[in-house]
């Protein structure tokens, strides 16, 4: 019940968080640790030529063996790109197969690319990878991209980095609605209650990475997000109560006031 | 002489190495990196047989912080 199933493979906590904007190594891993994340997503990119080889890298803070690796995509722009990218990332963390597939559209707004998306996911699934997708709000691509094969479908509360919270509640119902591989959303979200209305919606987990990295206390934030992801998960399950419009309903005994 | 490609930088050889020597002289040996020839991905086990050729395009990366 409050466990995460994602290709099989159980998690207990339902917050999935990034690695990127932290100050240092020291602050990112615990950051992490607050944040109570088991899948962590990392980025692939060029060694700096000239680079000191003997700094430490993410993989020391982070070890693959304790945290589930996510590498994504991020900064490409074509299905090629992304496919590259993935299978670099494959050799590179010897084998490991679970990806974060994003393909973006445009470099301002960082909106996805939906059909360069579909494009690439359909390789990387044949390919056996197992394609975590960030994707846009649209329930009609996000229903085409579980056909594909994802694993799981990761729609956008709103632009990535922006912190706007969720800005379309009903999209996100409609995508949950007709899943049958958990929707998880990823990006937008800014501080703890847009995480809380995420689950509350009946997502099955949220990722985020600036709302914890640039939060003025990235830790305590990440300590916020985890209570925050955990409190919408429970009043999901809980069921709330109608909402009453203009019809108020006393918490206490309407007989036995003094004075009547 | 030489010149590969390595991370869109042109890199020219004295003379012609293999792979394994290349990631040696970039003070790569024993990190974490994953690398690409000419679109294809190179085994970790294979870069000593791996012997670069004029032209060779290689991107060379690791894994960073990112969301």
């Amino acid at each position: 019940m409050h466990t995460l199933t994602i290709a099989g493979k159980t998690y207990s906590s339902r917050l999935l968080v990034g690695t990127g904007k932290y100050k240092d190594f020291d602050q990112t891993k615990q950051a992490v640790d607050a944040s109570g994340a088991q899948i962590v997503t990392v980025a692939i990119r060029r060694t700096n030529l000239g680079q000191d080889a003997s700094q430490p890298s993410l993989l020391d803070a982070l070890p693959p063996s304790k945290y589930t690796y996510l590498p994504n995509t991020a900064g490409c722009y074509t299905a090629d790109d992304a496919i590259r990218t993935l299978r670099l990332a494959r050799e590179l963390l010897d084998g490991h197969t679970l990806v974060k597939l994003e393909v973006l559209g445009d470099p301002k707004t960082l909106y996805p690319n939906v059909v360069e998306t579909l494009r690439a996911a359909e390789v990387l699934v044949k390919d056996g990878f197992q394609v975590m997708v960030y994707t846009s709000d649209d329930p009609i691509i996000a229903k085409q991209l579980e056909e594909i094969g994802c694993v799981a479908v990761m729609p956008l509360a709103s632009l990535i980095g922006s912190g706007m919270g969720i800005l379309n509640p009903w999209n996100l119902q409609i995508i949950m609605e007709h899943a049958q591989v958990p929707i998880i959303v990823d990006a937008g979200v800014g501080t703890a209650s847009d995480a809380t209305i995420a689950m509350e919606l009946g997502c099955d987990a949220v990722l985020m990475n600036t709302a914890i990295a640039q939060a003025q206390n990235p830790v305590l934030m990440a300590s916020a997000m985890k209570k925050a992801v955990q409190a919408g998960r429970e009043a999901y399950l809980a069921g709330r109560m109608p909402k009453k419009i203009y019809t108020a309903s006393p918490s206490s005994p309407t007989s036995g006031v003094i004075g009547t | 002489m030489i010149t590969l490609t390595v991370n869109g930088s042109p890199q020219p050889l004295e003379a012609q190495i293999n792979l394994a020597q290349l990631l040696e002289n970039m003070q790569l040996t024993g990190k974490r990196v994953a690398v690409e020839r000419n679109g294809e991905i190179v085994p970790r086990s294979q870069y000593a047989q791996v012997e670069l050729q004029d032209g060779d395009q290689l991107e060379i990366v690791v894994a960073v912080g990112g969301g």
